[in-house]
């Protein structure tokens, strides 16, 4: 009790201090008044009676610094004084505060930008979702491949039943498939975004809907039984208009009337890592949202995506190994469609179905980018502060000299420091908030509609940032300290005068911050190098069909209602009406498009003649494509014809096969006339196409074919070859699918260049990433540069002048100062191509037909450090060169 | 500077300045030490500077309450006062000091006797 009435009296003792002192002064001098009063009644002269009671009160000064010591909180005050100390000292240098703080404003603002995406896109990625940190993403995998993006399996409907029921460590599976529904018919299909889920879904997450309810366990089982619906926060106030009385009224999903039964709270935007959802059906819809593909019931159609939610303590190898299990009882139980498949858990920063996944390896290079520029501008304000701890040389001797403690001094510089990087920390968390929401505008748009990639910024992201601005400040304090505490007094006062200063020990700290700062630009530019030659060989790569001139769009007729049989009557009408059109070469159909995020059908094939060794995948990826898909697609046939009108329902099965397919599996003959069997069907070889890509550019060479989309499943991609624009070709696309049905609506129509750019946009941005920080970091290390050769020249002006008198030549000083600094940087260019050689080996994924150690990117990195040493040390060597010796020698 | 040492010297401060404002009354600083170097006559060699801080420590702690007042000789001058806090925290101080002078009297007389 007491205790803490001391320390609120000291305190509020901290805010009284011109009282104190007013009152202190007043009551000491009465007191000595009295004494000096008492000594004269006691005989003694004036000037006696004065010394004696001063005497005997003690020294007058120190007691009062007892007093204001007693009187408030020292620690407190003596922070205080050196914070009004440090704000002067900066607003004495505005050019070195302006500077200081703008370069860890940049550092300290781009770390924390890519912590708080990290945060909000990798590590906490679901707003809204309890016990993030037990969540896991499950995927399939077949015959152990899985992991790289796109790769991965999706999980059947009955294997996932039974992983639920055999999972002890796992408190919750949770099925979210994304898919789509065209909403709105207009000028243009509007889509909405949303997801097949489990029915305990909302529970597991912990999302309560603020109105109505989630989904009821029974909604998981009936073949199409439960026409539900749960519709998000945004979609409710944006298409409802916040209808509190929308609970039970009906939408039109997929052309079947859904009722909605719930509404999702503000601010849940599903967990799907990307994009917002906007509504969610129950898994006995299935059928619905995959255009007609029944498959509940099949053990052999995956179709699952999904989560888990391990139980608290948990391990994900705990758990892993436990899903393991269960897929082998899987395999022995049911070898006709699982043999082969097995299941892996992913932590939800490598989620393989969303984002995230690919995200990953660039947010990865992102932070280790941020982190050498924050270290660069480190590097770049502990010299400054160096050249200004120079300069205050004579202060700091003289307070040493006076009996200041060197802790004292520590003390306060640290304090410096402190005071420059949290002004810096502020402004960077202004930054970083500013570049919150930048991510999805690097990447590209769908059908106008951005992606959402929030960058959040929370607790722990402040708590690292803090963690950042004190290491700094503890740096800063620390660099301008190691030296001042090496000051030997009495050789600092007389040296006072100048001459030959700066010890040997400054130049070296000073040469090897440069040598840091040269370094880290370096691996920072051969860096930037080789994500541009890999964007280069990967630009360069042709995907095999023409990406220019040809639109890709889709009708989306299973959302209208459309059944099998109009579908294909109406897609006929439509390629004819489109073919008749001027500009207009050719029109073709196709389940998929390449390089959409649909994904190929595969199946296990046989052929005559070819017999599969045992362990080996006989699996192949194929396309549902419809006639004239290879003209219109600039796919060129190697041999034999493509598909036609009459490969109908009736006519003869037929398949196109491409060379990769045809030289494995029928080893130099050609296939055109023989069988291929396609999910026990045979089917007839008509032609062999090129090679093409199918997902991305940087794809191996693989096995596919083709199939008549007649006699398969429909799909509604439209592709077509045209001279038009997308904008002129929009609108006759939609006046022609006005003409044969005023309901029906095209989707976003973009050339095949913009759905193949889409695939590469991560790593464009990791260029512009790269590109824009290896820049920056290069400027902040020629500053750093120009800073150390303009200081050494000054101080090295009386040897140079001396050297001239000697007879030095002006090209000799030249030379002599160049070669100084081109030291640093090539000690520097070492040190970094060093550090570049092992760490670009991490950049591994992100390149592409490029090597990490790849001799191009290390020399240019090589000649633009050099030019831009050069450009920083020649003015320096230049004011040397010029060196008046008369005036060098009498300063 | 070395606390231990200036502590136990506010310790026994501290009591001289609570009795003499309890025997007293309200006293200013300068007639506080006054007493005390009279009581102590000269065996006492005691800054008289110091009693402040000691005042204000024993402010801070409230046992002693001070207010600005009028001297003798028409001055303003700070007064000071014990509380009743102050007079339980002498009597028990008292007390500890007279048990504590005890028992190290018991041990000193001995040693004396022996050498």
């Amino acid at each position: 009790m007491r205790a803490i009435r001391v320390f609120l009296s000291r305190l509020f003792g901290l805010f009284r201090t011109e009282r104190l002192e007013r009152d202190m002064d007043e009551e000491f001098d009465f007191h000595l008044q009295n004494e000096v009063a008492e000594n004269l009644r006691g005989g003694m002269s004036s000037d006696e009676a004065l010394a004696v009671a001063r005497r005997r009160f003690g020294g007058v000064a120190q007691v009062k610094e007892a007093y204001r010591e007693a009187h408030s909180l020292p620690f407190f005050q003596v922070l205080w004084q050196d914070l009004r100390f440090g704000f002067r000292m900066l607003r004495r240098n505005p050019g070195f505060s302006v500077l200081a703080i703008l370069c860890l404003t940049i550092g300290i603002g781009a770390t924390t930008a890519v912590f708080s995406w990290i945060e909000g896109v990798l590590l906490r990625p679901f707003p809204g979702v309890a016990h993030q940190e037990r969540m896991m993403a499950v995927a399939g995998t077949y015959r152990g491949v899985a992991g790289a993006p796109g790769d991965s399996t999706d999980l059947s409907w009955p294997d996932f039943q039974d992983f639920q029921k055999n999972c002890k460590l796992i408190d919750a599976f949770i099925v979210d498939r994304i898919t789509g529904v065209t909403l709105a018919i207009g000028d243009r299909a509007e889509r909405a975004r949303g997801s097949v889920v489990s029915a305990n879904y909302f529970d597991a997450l912990g999302v309560r809907p603020i109105l109505g309810r989630g989904f009821e366990p029974a909604e998981n089982f009936g073949r199409n039984a439960h026409p539900v619906t749960v519709i998000s926060y945004q979609m409710w106030k944006e298409r409802f208009h916040s209808d509190p009385a929308i609970i039970g009224r009906a939408q039109l999903l997929n052309g079947m009337p859904h009722t909605v039964i719930g509404v999702a709270p503000e601010g849940f935007y599903g967990t799907f890592v990307g994009w917002a959802m906007q509504f969610w059906v129950p898994v006995s819809m299935q059928e619905r949202f995959s255009a007609g593909e029944y498959k509940l019931e099949d053990r052999g159609a995956p179709w699952i995506e999904g989560f888990v939610r391990l139980k608290p303590g948990v391990t994900p190898q705990q758990a892993q190994a436990e899903m393991s299990a269960v897929a082998r009882r899987l395999e022995n139980d049911y070898p006709a469609t699982n043999r082969g498949r097995g299941v892996r858990l992913f932590p939800l920063w490598k989620t393989p179905f969303n984002n995230a996944g690919t995200l990953f390896p660039m947010l990865s290079v992102a932070l280790a980018v941020v982190c050498f520029v924050l270290l660069i501008a480190c590097a770049n304000v502990g010299n400054l502060l160096l050249v200004k701890a120079f300069g205050r040389r004579h202060e700091m001797t003289v307070r040493l000299a006076v009996g200041a403690g060197r802790g004292r001094l520590l003390k306060q510089l640290l304090t410096e420091g402190l005071i420059l990087s949290t002004i810096a920390a502020a402004c960077g968390l202004l930054v970083a908030n500013w570049c919150r929401n930048l991510l999805p505008l690097l990447l590209p748009s769908r059908g106008g509609v951005t992606m959402r990639l929030p960058g959040e910024i929370d607790w722990r992201v402040l708590v690292l940032s803090t963690g950042v601005c004190l290491i700094s400040a503890v740096f800063f304090g620390l660099v301008p300290a190691v030296q001042s505490s090496k000051i030997d007094l009495v050789s600092a006062l007389k040296a006072e005068s100048g001459g030959v200063v700066g010890g040997s020990r400054r130049a070296v700290l000073r040469g090897g911050l440069i040598v840091v700062q040269v370094s880290l630009s370096f691996v920072l530019l051969v860096g930037a190098g080789l994500l541009l030659k890999s964007l280069g060989a990967i630009q360069n790569t042709s995907p095999g069909f023409t990406t220019h001139g040809v639109l890709t769009t889709w009708v989306d007729l299973t959302a209208a209602g459309y059944d099998t049989e109009r579908a294909r009557y109406f897609q006929d009408a439509l390629t004819d009406r489109l073919q008749s059109l001027g500009g207009v070469q050719s029109v073709a159909f196709a389940r998929v498009t390449p390089f959409g995020y649909i994904g190929y059908s595969s199946a296990p094939i046989a052929v005559d003649g070819y017999v599969t060794a045992p362990d080996e995948d006989a699996t192949v990826d194929y396309n549902e494509v419809g006639p004239g898909y290879f003209a219109t697609m600039g796919i060129p046939l190697v041999e034999g014809r493509e598909f036609r009108r009459a490969d109908n329902e009736t006519a003869p099965l037929v398949a196109v096969v491409n060379e990769v397919m045809a030289a494995k599996y029928w080893r130099g003959r050609s296939p055109v006339g023989s069988r291929l069997q396609v999910k026990g069907r045979w089917m007839q070889v008509v032609g062999t196409a090129k090679v093409s890509k199918y997902r991305n550019l940087a794809e191996a060479r693989k096995p596919f074919f083709y199939v008549a989309m007649r006699q398969n499943v429909n799909g509604l991609s439209l592709n077509i070859r045209t001279s038009l624009g997308p904008d002129a070709a929009t609108k006759a696309l939609v006046r022609e699918i006005h003409a044969l049905d005023a309901n029906l609506a095209p989707g976003e129509v973009i050339t095949m260049q913009e759905q193949v750019d889409r695939t590469t946009a991560v790593q464009r941005v990791a260029v512009t990433m790269l590109g824009v920080f290896g820049g920056l970091a290069l400027l902040l290390a020629a500053i750093g540069l120009y800073g150390v050769m303009s200081y050494t020249v000054s101080q090295r002006s009386r040897e140079l002048g001396l050297r001239m008198a000697l007879g030095a030549s002006t090209s000799n000083l030249l030379g002599l100062v160049l070669s100084y600094g081109l030291a640093l940087t090539a000690g520097g260019v070492m040190l970094g191509a060093a550090a570049a050689l092992s760490l670009t080996r991490l950049m591994g994924n992100l390149l592409y037909n490029v090597s990490p150690r790849d001799p191009l990117a290390f020399g240019s990195a090589f000649v633009v450090m050099a030019i831009a040493a050069l450009a920083a040390c020649f003015l320096p060597a230049y004011r040397a060169a010029r060196t008046d010796p008369v005036r060098a020698l009498r300063q | 500077m070395d606390n231990q040492k200036s502590d136990v010297l506010h310790g026994s401060l501290g009591l001289m300045v609570l009795r003499t404002l309890d025997t007293l009354g309200p006293q200013h600083g300068w007639g506080i030490a006054r007493r005390i170097e009279q009581i102590s006559g000269d065996a006492l060699a005691l800054n008289q500077g110091t009693l402040y801080p000691s005042l204000l420590r024993l402010e801070q702690m409230g046992w002693v309450a001070s207010k600005w007042g009028t001297s003798d000789n028409n001055r303003r001058a700070k007064f000071y006062s014990i509380t009743r806090a102050g007079k339980k925290q002498l009597l028990a101080e008292a007390k500890n000091w007279e048990r504590i002078s005890d028992i190290l009297g018991r041990f000193l007389k001995p040693s004396k006797e022996s050498a």
